[in-house]
């Protein structure tokens, strides 16, 4: 989903880099809270994971191509801000090093792969969390469904940027329609690669994902409160 | 498993993916790329000006085979981004130690100063 330069007018492209500018420094500050000397390595991997599996173009119906946006797996994996700055920094360096995507374009890639991918990806992950049965098992198949939900929105997003500063005279409801259908083929395809990736690093290393530890702390809590009930006022 | 053979491990089957699983991904045009075609705006496309970067295109120049060439440059491109996400975060991350905590980054990234005197829960 790599705008180009060209695709939207230059108003439209210094508006979503200043909205990319200004979350990108808010999701500095914020990322702060999720990341320490234990799970910072992981946003590293998560971010190379992320630039890897977006050269994996897959096929989804003829002539066309889809690849992971990777905002939920990354989200679910490293946490929403930590998420955010690593497909921010996979768009930074596939737009000045690759000419993957435009550079005047950087803040609209960003606006909608890293930040709409990520929070999108991320708040339906969330929401779905809190409703479902409090299980580890199922952090998979909740990242699946907010990864599959992130990637038609993402480019609804792009329409309506279109709409806004699009260049060329172009039916709008024609270009929703044809986004829409293509990129909800895509999500499905993001929702499954999502799935397995979380699915596999849970069951070698569940701690270190970030979208578990609400439903894993709960099982530590348990254990410790009904082993050693007056180790908190010693300890205080 | 530990942390680091995890991390090292993820880190190698990311390059594996960059680097020679790339080789089979799909070469059609991506749903962005196919819409604009069918909808007739793919010729507003700008050249980006990074086009003559020696990567330009997932092909490193100089590397004759397009397969080789294009492997090389996703594990470029992928060694990069571990690079600049990994000691980013690692700049961001909490410190294990309290002394850390007290200097509260001296010299960040760039812009960082001004944005550390507006900060209101900064430190």
């Amino acid at each position: 989903m790599h705008v180009p330069d060209g695709f939207l007018d230059a108003q439209t492209s210094i508006a979503t880099g200043a909205v990319a500018a200004a979350t990108v420094g808010y999701a500095l500050r914020k990322a702060r809270t999720e990341l320490d000397d234990r799970t910072a390595p992981m946003a590293g991997l998560v971010a190379t994971f992320v630039f890897s599996a977006q050269m994996m173009n897959f096929p989804v119906g003829l002539g066309t191509s889809g690849h992971l946006l990777g905002g939920a797996l990354a989200a679910v994996l490293v946490g929403p801000w930590t998420g955010l700055l690593a497909v921010s920094v996979v768009l930074i360096v596939q737009a000045l090093l690759l000419a993957d995507g435009g550079i005047t374009a950087l803040g609209t890639n960003i606006s909608l792969m890293a930040i709409v991918g990520v929070l999108v990806g991320w708040l339906v992950f969330r929401g779905l969390q809190i409703l479902a049965p409090k299980r580890v098992g199922l952090v998979p198949v909740l990242a699946g469904l907010g990864a599959l939900v992130s990637v038609p929105v993402a480019a609804l997003l792009f329409v309506g940027l279109y709409a806004v500063g699009g260049t060329a005279p172009v039916p709008l409801d024609g270009l929703a329609t044809a986004m829409l259908g293509w990129h909800v083929l895509i999500g499905l395809g993001e929702a499954v690669i999502t799935g397995l990736v979380v699915a596999s690093v849970i069951a070698l290393r569940p701690d270190l994902v970030y979208g578990a530890r609400p439903v894993q702390r709960r099982r530590e809590l348990e254990i410790r409160t009904a082993a050693q009930p007056g180790e908190r006022e010693a300890a205080a | 498993m530990r942390t680091r053979t995890f991390v090292i491990a993820g880190i190698f089957a990311a390059l594996l993916v960059a680097g020679v699983g790339s080789y089979w991904a799909s070469t059609h045009p991506d749903g962005l790329t196919h819409v604009a075609e069918q909808a007739g705006f793919s010729d507003t496309a700008k050249d980006s000006a990074a086009k003559d970067s020696p990567l330009s295109g997932y092909q490193v120049k100089g590397v004759d085979d397009p397969a080789v060439s294009r492997g090389l440059a996703g594990v470029i491109g992928a060694l990069t981004v571990l690079f600049l996400a990994g000691g980013l975060t690692y700049l961001v991350r909490r410190r294990g130690r309290s002394d850390d905590e007290a200097h509260d980054h001296p010299a960040p990234a760039g812009g960082a100063p001004s944005a550390r005197r507006t900060t209101p829960e900064g430190g």
